[in-house]
């Protein structure tokens, strides 16, 4: 395949087709689809998946965080935890498409993966079953929202390690800040071997206190209780006996993100806030060596909201409604007698135009910012604006078709 | 009023301001201060998400933990654990100079970090002492989004499980009678007519509930677009694309109008994807909750005028 020795790198034979989603989609092994919430990121993910089941004839699997439920529905994904389970061949019969490939779906159960994380690192059945039934394990793996951001890569890897998919398209979870997850591998392995974690076991271990850590225990026994801080150094110390294992798993997360078999999808839609906060990811991206693949600009106002000469039209409809309508009049009573009363003609003409006009400030706006866009990705796909939710196999054909060359 | 009867949003003390991201969630919370603000009260608005927007809402210069303010009666600010928790020691706990024994500011850092709720904890426990302490009419809190905002509620609740004596077991029961006293303390969740949004706004209606003390005392429905056509009149419309029609109009207007009737229909078939979105949430959210309706915003940017904007709509929906 041509696509797969050259798609998106410098330097191509000049026939090569200019990169795309297609030829990005080809060559690489993980997608990691990011950006602020509420753009469709999920959606784009899922549409990205398919168009490579569809085309290249490709295991895929989408990992998703927290699809819509009819969009879950229609992976197949309803009520379905951590397992991948294959789309089935009567959604795409109904999307009216023959997959070259098969296309597979998953959904990030966050306590889930935290649990057999555990089980598979602790060192014995003792341990295991005390860390899974220590208080603070459970607030920290099912509640705390940056838990979140650690195990959606690690579940990545572990995957990708199976060797079980041609591709994998990794939804991320939204975080408070967007490259959360990226520092999640590192910050992890970093806690663990703080020295302040040895400080916070040392004393329940061997009651040693010295002068450097005497005035910490007081302050966190007094704000905190004995009690709690005994708590917090069990839970500590039963998670050192997976030290190695975890600070190694999460730099083996790290690396396979960089990894140039790894691409990064950014996906915003024009709105300035979330557009500022994608382009501040895509740098970030750049900064830290990652692969920018892609930026997918979602839900994009139609060209022609942005004509002059639409404006113009517009504002002809408008200034002149009642003498338009009279002469609308006759053609439309030729029609249907109960659509030509001329007030009712000047009014819809009146709303036609004020709408255009409204909507054109919106579409300018949004072409200023896509012109103002200070990153250069591999490829830069634009979405139009659906004016119906997406929400089975044929709605995300549709938003991959947009974005696939 | 009924005895049971809601108090009204603009009566409570503690207004968190939620909504899945892209919704307009600061926007919101800004416009609610300023209203309060222009009706002569003192309103504090704290940023929590700290990404540095908040300021640009009211074109001020940027926000920090200390609070300034932006408008006439309106302070900002920006929360900052670090900072909280010095402030904090300091002052509830009577422990002076932290700063002065770095290594121990680092363990609270660190601590903070290990012990699920610290962080947590130590926003909303700021939030009440300013509440209680500081006699604002009102703080408005620009909150995490929507996924984030129920462990931040019900971090005083998940603490006390966990901690059963000592100073913050203290600290959180009162923490807790605030934020559980309806009078006080509500919660306004933002949401547009869309699928995701309202379905999250429906769920987390349902854990607010179930795993908070808060109360959500209504919810914002953002981005709504205006009805084009009255009855009849979309028939007309209609007609008026008719190919017939179409051309007599390009004829008299002396050129193309199938762009801009093409953009009314887009504006009317998002109107009415969007209106099963509304019915849904309706259906979905206690009935006592009020919805309150905002309008699509076809504005050039975003600034003090655009908040000014929001804030007038939103004192109509609340029948100022």
């Amino acid at each position: 395949m041509a696509a797969r020795a050259s798609g998106g790198r410098k330097g191509q034979a000049a026939d090569a087709p200019a990169p795309s989603m297609d030829s990005l989609l080809a060559t690489k092994e993980i997608v990691v689809a990011c950006g602020p919430g509420g753009v469709g990121k999920t959606t784009t993910a899922a549409a990205s998946a398919l168009m490579a089941a569809i085309n290249h004839g490709s295991k895929v699997l989408v990992l998703t965080v927290d699809p819509a439920k009819r969009l879950a529905n229609a992976l197949g994904l309803d009520g379905i935890g951590n397992t991948e389970h294959k789309v089935p061949a009567s959604a795409f019969t109904a999307a009216g498409v023959k997959p070259r490939g098969e296309l597979w779906a998953a959904m990030l159960d966050t306590k889930e993966s935290w649990d057999s994380l555990i089980r598979q690192h602790a060192p014995d059945e003792q341990t295991r079953d005390e860390i899974l039934a220590n208080p603070l394990y459970q607030n920290i793996a099912g509640r705390f929202i940056q838990s979140h951001d650690y195990i959606a890569m690690e579940r990545l890897y572990e995957i990708h390690s199976t060797g079980e998919y041609d591709l994998i398209v990794v939804d991320t979870p939204p975080t408070r800040n967007a490259l959360d997850f990226l520092d999640a591998p590192e910050r992890l392995a970093d806690f663990f071997s703080s020295r302040l974690l040895r400080w916070l076991i040392v004393p329940y271990r061997s009651k040693l206190i010295n002068v450097a850590t005497k005035p910490f225990y007081q302050i966190s026994d007094r704000i905190l209780g004995t009690e709690f801080m005994g708590d917090i150094s069990e839970f500590f110390i039963l998670f050192q006996t997976m030290y190695d294992g975890f600070v190694e798993r999460s730099k083996a997360v790290g690396r396979l993100l960089s990894d140039r078999r790894t691409t990064f999808v950014v996906v915003s839609t024009l709105e300035a806030t979330p557009l500022r906060e994608a382009e501040f990811f895509a740098e970030q991206l750049t900064e830290r060596k990652l692969h920018l693949g892609a930026i997918v600009l979602n839900k994009v106002l139609p060209d022609y909201l942005q004509g002059r000469a639409g404006a113009k039209v517009a504002e002809t409809l408008k200034d002149r409604a009642e003498d338009l309508a009279a002469e609308l009049s006759p053609v439309l009573t030729s029609t249907d007698a109960t659509l030509g009363d001329p007030a009712q003609i000047a009014r819809v003409l009146t709303e036609v135009a004020e709408s255009y006009l409204n909507f054109q400030v919106v579409a300018l706006r949004e072409m200023e910012e896509r012109a103002s866009l200070a990153v250069a990705p591999d490829v830069l796909a634009t979405v139009p604006f659906f004016d119906t939710d997406i929400y089975d196999l044929a709605g995300l054909l549709r938003l991959g078709e947009q974005i696939w060359v | 009023m009924t005895a049971d009867a809601m108090t009204p949003l603009l009566d409570r003390k503690l207004v968190f301001v939620t909504g899945k991201g892209g919704t307009g969630k600061t926007t919101v919370a800004s416009a609610l201060a300023l209203l309060v603000a222009a009706q002569g009260k003192r309103v504090l608005i704290c940023e929590v998400d700290a990404k540095g927007e908040l300021a640009g809402y009211y074109e001020a210069p940027p926000t920090g933990f200390k609070e300034k303010e932006v408008q006439p009666g309106l302070f900002a600010m920006t929360m900052d654990t670090e900072s909280s928790m010095r402030e904090y020691l300091k002052l509830q706990l009577h422990i002076p100079v932290v700063g002065r024994i770095g290594p121990v500011a680092k363990a609270f850092d660190f601590l903070a970090a290990a012990a699920p709720g610290v962080r947590e904890i130590l926003t909303v426990g700021k939030l009440c002492w300013e509440v209680r302490d500081k006699g604002w009419d009102m703080v408005v809190v620009d909150s995490p989004a929507t996924g984030h905002i129920v462990g931040q509620l019900a971090a005083p609740q998940a603490v006390n499980g966990l901690v059963s004596v000592g100073l913050i077991r203290n600290q959180t029961d009162w923490m807790l009678e605030m934020l559980s006293d309806p009078a006080i303390t509500g919660l306004l969740a933002v949401c547009t007519p869309e699928e995701m949004p309202v379905t999250e706004t429906i769920e987390l209606a349902t854990r607010v509930r179930e795993e908070t003390t808060v109360e959500l005392a209504g919810v914002v429905v953002n981005r709504v677009l205006p009805e084009l056509f009255g009855r009849n009149e979309e028939a007309v419309f209609d007609a008026l694309t008719a190919p017939g029609p179409l051309e007599e109009l390009d004829g008299l207007v002396g050129g193309d109008a199938g762009p801009v009737l093409e953009a009314a229909r887009l504006a009317v078939t998002m109107r009415r994807t969007r209106s099963t979105h509304l019915e849904r949430l309706r259906e979905g959210i206690d009935p006592a909750v009020p919805l309150l309706y905002l309008p699509y915003l076809f504005t050039k940017s975003h600034g003090l005028r655009t908040t000014r904007q929001v804030a007038g709509s939103l004192g109509e929906e609340l029948g100022l």
